[in-house]
């Protein structure tokens, strides 16, 4: 009898502990610095895509993306004494770059590498940069180069659940008030699908396969997401997005661009700063320096219900 | 009166695909080819990319009853006459046995030391196979898997004739009207065709029907129908491959052979993906080349859940063929498939195409979309490529390093008999039952090792 007590006793106690605990790991993800998780993500879809997709990575050119990467994110810190080096954006960078970006040639790789973080240094407006890094090097190469290409259907419609669940993990990561513009952007885009399906009397399972391309859902929550390139007040991404996604899909649909994401992103670039300047927001800080102190700019990271 | 009430058929065609019912026995397959001729149900298309202009050869299998059967096929830009023309089935015959499949034989050279220095696995000339048992040199011969057929005899019909074909291009402002006016006409449209029709004509597709003038073909010498050709100039690069998937009764095989300037070509939309290539395969798949390719390809389709597009070749027209099943396309035939006139073919350089071969097996479900192409700027070379080594036929007491040889080559024997499991799906077990009628050493090697030979084998000493 007392024997049955003290074990529910001690079974209540486990749960109880079990769920701070819970509360303290939340807690402590929303604190972890988005790019923690977008860096995993990263890895995570790079193990998957080398192993299981027959991405052909050339580890060769992974590690000279990488380097190259590194190092002009530490000469331009050091240079621009903007801020203290901090790898993590370079191994997103690179990491964006081996995963999208196709091409026979080491030294495209490497022209790449060198435009993707150095634009971060180079394209500023205000003090801050106006490009997505992956972005500008990715459609820079694909332009000058001529052994560069994109292959939008390698990740084909099978990664899906395995993306759904790391794109919800990195959403509960990433604070809300920055994932609108992901959301907004893939809404936006599934109504055009879905309405040019509807026009063109389609059977829905078109404008459905064509949502589920891995690519897409890469650039939706990998690129565009970045909250450094975005416009900083929230009726400023929603007009953002929708925009990308009419730009988007006029690419792919009227001028037959399969890449036409990345085309619209860098081109609609420019009007972020206009945007700021018609819609001021708060300017977004990544969480933690690489010294570990909050930027004083930066919002209020734990919320009330994680004070435990 | 009477023809009024005659139906004809309109076994509306992809480009090429239909099926109508009257088709529907296995036409048999021809051992020792992988290329078209392996799959029922299967249609080739070559198409031709040079800028925003593509040309596309539709061949068809059809074997029904001719006065019932019409071809609609969508275009995306409005066509002259003179855009649609006939070719010969040897143009595309070319182009399939060029980059077909291929397997490979080797001999293993003795490896005793008066024959050769390096002995077995200390080959690596050139022409080496890629196995995984190690390199090795020897004779190399290819399988020519190609079909036989005169290759050159391409003739290029007259602007306005279509050969065996009675081609109605259908205007832009009659497109609108083309489900009307085929009902009109008495073609009977297969169910959902409506609906497809009307979307690729809210697209702006254009189509044009061709129909079999039977005096013609009865004239002609040939019992199948000729490939028909057409060339347009437009962005998009993509095979409609809907109208095909209504009347199918299943899966569909679909050969695509891609010419361009740039690299290879992949889809946009549906993963394109590489065939298990480069493998060591038992003796016994030399007499069964077509099977073994067939179970391969039906494996990995299965594997993939039909739902990638495999890519059988992708080498540029410039870089050697190794080893080559058949001659590169000459410019006449590249001319032909291109629908080059003579200032077209000075300025395409045959040597700079890249020619890519893929393959797609597709359903209504699988393949809901037209598959978009894009052009790659990929000109690395790949080839579906199989290996059969003939084992040393000496004896293992000529020499002390026919041993160890001998040793090797069971564990190389092992090694093919899992390859072929892994690539098609078949027993292990049943491989190798079947491997000991062409196997010799294995059992010589147990025979005369003896107890200590056992030993020092465990130990890795011979």
């Amino acid at each position: 009898m007392i024997g049955h007590r003290l074990k529910k006793w001690h079974v209540q106690i486990v749960k109880q502990s079990g769920h701070i605990e819970m509360r303290n790991l939340l807690a402590r993800l929303r604190r972890t610095d988005p790019r923690h998780f977008q860096i995993f993500a990263l890895a995570a879809l790079l193990s998957y895509g080398i192993g299981l997709l027959q991405l052909d990575v050339d580890p060769i050119q992974a590690i000279a993306i990488l380097l190259t990467s590194l190092l002009v994110q530490y000469f331009g810190n050091r240079l621009t004494s903007d801020r203290p080096y901090d790898a993590r954006s370079a191994l997103i960078s690179s990491g964006s770059l081996i995963l999208l970006l196709r091409t026979s040639s080491l030294e495209t790789a490497i022209a790449a590498a060198l435009l993707a973080v150095g634009s971060k240094f180079v394209i500023r407006f205000r003090g801050r940069h106006i490009v997505n890094p992956t972005n500008f090097g990715i459609v820079v190469v694909l332009l000058l180069f001529n052994d560069a290409w994109v292959s939008p259907g390698l990740w084909g419609s099978v990664a899906l659940t395995g993306a759904a669940l790391m794109f919800i993990g990195f959403l509960v990561v990433q604070r809300a008030e920055r994932s609108d513009i992901t959301f907004v952007f893939l809404f936006s885009y599934a109504a055009i699908l879905f309405g040019r399906a509807l026009w063109y009397g389609d059977p829905m399972s078109i404008p459905l396969h064509q949502l589920q391309s891995g690519t897409l859902l890469i650039f939706a929550f990998f690129m565009i997401s970045d909250p450094r390139t975005t416009p900083d007040a929230r009726p400023a991404r929603i007009l953002y997005a929708v925009a990308l996604a009419l730009a988007a899909a006029w690419g792919r649909f009227a001028l037959y661009e399969p890449t036409a994401v990345l085309y619209a992103l860098i081109l609609l670039s420019p009007v972020v700063p206009v945007l700021n300047i018609f819609f001021p927001g708060k300017r977004y800080e990544w969480p933690s320096r690489s010294d570990g102190t909050e930027l004083k700019q930066s919002p209020p990271i734990v919320s009330a219900t994680t004070a435990a | 009166m009477k023809s009024n009430t005659k139906i004809a058929f309109v076994a509306i065609v992809l480009c090429f695909v239909w099926l109508p019912s009257s088709l529907s026995a296995f036409c048999g397959f021809y051992v020792a080819k992988a290329d078209a001729s392996l799959y029922n149900q299967a249609s080739r298309v070559v198409l031709m990319r040079a800028g925003d202009r593509t040309t596309i050869t539709m061949e068809n299998d059809y074997q029904g009853d001719l006065t019932e059967f019409a071809m609609l096929i969508p275009v995306p830009t409005l066509v002259q006459r003179s855009d649609i023309r006939v070719v010969k089935r040897s143009a595309i015959d070319h182009i399939d046995a060029y980059t077909a499949p291929r397997l490979v034989e080797y001999f293993d050279p003795s490896p005793c030391p008066r024959y050769s220095r390096g002995g077995y696995g200390a080959g690596g000339d050139e022409c080496s196979p890629l196995s995984p048992g190690g390199g090795g040199g020897g004779r190399s011969k290819s399988f020519d898997i190609a079909r036989e057929g005169d290759i050159y005899g391409v003739e290029i019909e007259a602007e306005y004739t279509v050969g065996e074909y009675d081609i109605q291009v259908l205007s832009a402002t009659f497109s609108a009207g083309l489900i009307a006016w085929l009902k009109d006409n008495e073609y009977k449209l297969p169910t959902g065709a409506e609906d497809i029709l009307q979307a690729y004509i809210k697209r702006d597709m254009k189509f044009f029907v061709a129909k079999v003038n039977l005096e013609r073909q009865s004239a002609s010498d040939f019992s199948r129908l000729s490939p028909l050709q057409v060339s347009f100039h437009s962005k998009k690069f993509m095979l409609p491959i809907r109208l095909g998937t209504l009347n199918a009764k299943g899966p569909q095989d679909l050969l695509i052979f891609v010419l361009s300037p740039n690299g290879r070509v992949e889809s946009s939309n549906y993963r394109t993906v590489n065939i298990p290539s480069n493998s060591n395969v038992p003796l016994f798949i030399k007499d069964e080349f077509g099977p073994f390719y067939k179970a391969m390809f039906n494996h990995s389709v299965e594997r993939e859940g039909m739902r990638t597009i495999q890519t059988e070749y992708s080498w540029s027209r410039a870089v050697k063929c190794d080893p080559c099943t058949t001659d590169p396309p000459p410019p006449d035939v590249i001319a032909v498939l291109g629908n080059l006139g003579d200032g077209e073919r000075a300025a395409i350089n045959p040597n700079t195409l890249h020619i890519t071969r893929l393959h797609v097996r597709y359903t209504a479900e699988t393949f809901p979309e037209d598959i978009m192409l894009t052009e790659t700027r990929d000109r690395s070379t790949f080839q579906g490529r199989y290996v059969i080594r003939h084992a040393w036929d000496g004896e293992i007491k000529e020499c002390e390093e026919a041993r160890s040889y001998f040793r090797r080559l069971r564990d190389r024997h092992e090694g093919e008999a899992e390859n072929l499991a892994r690539l098609t799906g078949w027993n292990v077990n049943n491989i190798k039952a079947k491997m000991r009628g062409t196997v010799a050493g294995i059992e010589m090697e147990d025979e005369d090792r003896g107890f200590w030979g056992s030993v020092k084998s465990w130990f890795g000493i011979d």
